[in-house]
């Protein structure tokens, strides 16, 4: 084993000191690299899971570190993430307000067909399992008490209740958000992949 | 100890700078000023101090000062001082007066000292301020840079973290100096790669703030020891996420190189641990990872715009020279702060 003391020096060469020791080193031979802070660690550790080394570590007790790297020894370089499956459609059922009106035409109309619309919702025999609020939806868990309070319903009924926060954002309303929680669209776009029903009244 | 004319000891420029952790951790426990009239104080992770005198005026105040990061004094006083006079810009503002910050050994040649402050003085004035005196101690290794006092019209400033959904995001200089610099220093850098990260290093943001004012810039900052990354992830607000686009990015030639030799700074591992979990690289390249996280010393301005405007300010920017791009954009809020992709 060669042993190279780096303690004292600043990044990179503690990393460059092992390059060279590693150039020299015999085929299979392990060099332990000493150092005296983590972050010499973690960038000598980058380097030999980049050049597909084995690598081990720790502390050397008198407040330094240690790093042992052995060149062509990690035989698989990491293996790619195995391939995401599609997940089965879980059945669920999304509501999807993404406006506080329901339909085109008077907005006078709109608004008060939405809040008959999530009205209704609360007096069906099985609550939906996600209501989902964007754009100007987000209003309606925000600003409008009829449809807050009916919201409130369908949450304790076990229905989960879910605000675009980007949308909150966008109309100054993120601390009047009133019920149910706050998504983003990553967990949109997964939810909508996933649902078994998506009801856009 | 080296022989006295050398200036190098140890990492300079702005990967000297502590880690975002640390800082956050010492800053949050000491109290808050109260005084109404600070309209930019230490609560945001922002750039400069704005203090408004009247509805129409506001001083910006900064400073900034860092060891050497190569051995031409003149270059580094250079450097030094468009580094230190970049967060005036970065707020939007025009700078006024300069006070010299030095820390100089004894025993050193008095004439490194010289090139140094010449060199500070030429981007002051460049800068269309005046250098009005400043500060110097006695220390084991130099350091230089400056506090700077600028103005700006209180409803024109500009923070780091207004930007909104939809905007794209302009970066103003090429990535990779700490890289190259971090290179130059164990002697594998080359003289072109050097050479393109010291032009870039010693331009002035002034020229890309200037060309920005006809625009409508939601949000600024200039990127320096917290890299891309680091100081992109301080525009983010919750409420939304960044995409940047890899290929989009203007690197400097060599960073790339030298990131796959592992010639890499402290300061972007430590950031790197800091943006933990609020990152997520959409690619598998290493050497982009570490040129984003890349700490940069007298980096460009990161600029927020509406998406319809930014292929004309990335043309007034581009013709003043240096390799710029519309990297990416903000986006509504996904999974994490940022994600890189393709």
């Amino acid at each position: 084993m060669m042993t190279v003391d780096a303690k004292g020096m600043a990044c990179p060469l503690p990393v460059v000191e092992a390059k060279k020791a590693m150039a020299q080193a015999a085929e299979g031979e392990t060099i332990r690299v000493l150092v005296d802070n983590a972050i010499a660690v973690q960038n000598l550790t980058k380097m030999a899971q980049q050049k597909g080394c084995a690598l081990s570590g720790g502390e050397t007790g008198d407040g330094n570190y240690y790093v042992e790297i052995t060149p062509g020894a990690q035989t698989s370089v990491e293996a790619d993430e195995p391939a995401v499956c599609q997940p089965l459609p879980s059945g669920k059922t999304v509501v999807v307000l993404s406006s506080d009106q329901m339909g085109g035409g008077s907005e006078q109309l709109g608004r008060a067909l939405m809040k008959a619309f999530v009205f209704a919702l609360t007096q069906m025999d099985a609550a939906p399992d996600t209501v989902l609020l964007y754009n100007g939806g987000a209003k309606l868990s925000s600003e409008v008490p009829e449809t807050i309070a009916d919201l409130k319903k369908l949450e304790e009924a076990g229905c989960e209740i879910l605000t675009c926060g980007t949308c909150l954002d966008f109309y100054s309303l993120t601390d009047r958000l009133a019920v149910g929680g706050v998504t983003n669209m990553y967990a949109i776009c997964e939810l909508l992949l996933q649902a078994g029903k998506v009801i856009r009244p | 100890m080296e022989p006295s004319n050398k200036l190098f000891c140890k990492g300079g420029g702005c990967t000297a700078k502590l880690g975002p952790a640390v800082l956050e951790r010492v800053l949050s426990r000491l109290p808050r000023p109260t005084d109404p009239q600070l309209l930019v104080g230490c609560e945001s992770s922002d750039d400069a101090a704005v203090y408004r005198l009247t509805d129409e005026l506001a001083v910006v105040q900064t400073l900034d000062f860092f060891p050497p990061m190569l051995e031409d004094p003149y270059l580094f006083g250079q450097i030094a001082a468009a580094n230190a006079l970049s967060d005036i810009w970065a707020m939007g503002g025009t700078a006024k007066t300069a006070l010299n910050i030095v820390c100089f050994p004894e025993n050193m040649d008095l004439n490194v000292l010289g090139a140094i402050l010449t060199g500070g003085n030429e981007k002051v004035r460049e800068a269309g301020a005046s250098l009005a005196g400043g500060h110097s101690i006695a220390d084991s290794d130099v350091k230089y840079g400056l506090s700077v006092m600028g103005t700006v019209h209180p409803a024109r400033i500009c923070t780091n973290n207004t930007c909104r959904v939809g905007d794209c995001l302009i970066l103003t200089k090429p990535l990779g100096v700490g890289l190259i610099m971090t290179a130059n220093r164990v002697g594998q850098a080359q003289q072109s790669w050097f050479d393109a990260a010291v032009q870039s290093m010693t331009t002035l943001n002034r020229w890309a703030c200037e060309a920005s004012q006809p625009y409508e810039v939601h949000a600024s900052t200039d990127v320096t020891g917290f890299g891309l990354l680091g100081h992109l992830r301080e525009m983010i607000r919750p409420a939304y996420s960044a995409v940047i686009r890899a290929h989009s990015v203007p690197v400097l030639d060599g960073a790339r190189q030298c990131a796959e030799e592992f010639l890499l700074t402290a300061a972007a591992q430590r950031t790197r641990n800091f943006l933990e979990g609020k990152v997520r690289f959409a690619i598998r390249d290493f050497a982009m990872e570490e040129v984003l996280f890349d700490p940069q010393t007298s980096g460009g301005l990161l600029l927020s715009v509406p998406e319809a405007q930014g292929e004309a300010l990335l043309a007034d920017i581009r013709a003043l020279g240096l390799p710029c791009g519309i990297i990416g954009s903000i986006v509504p809020r996904m999974d994490c702060d940022i994600i890189v992709t393709e």
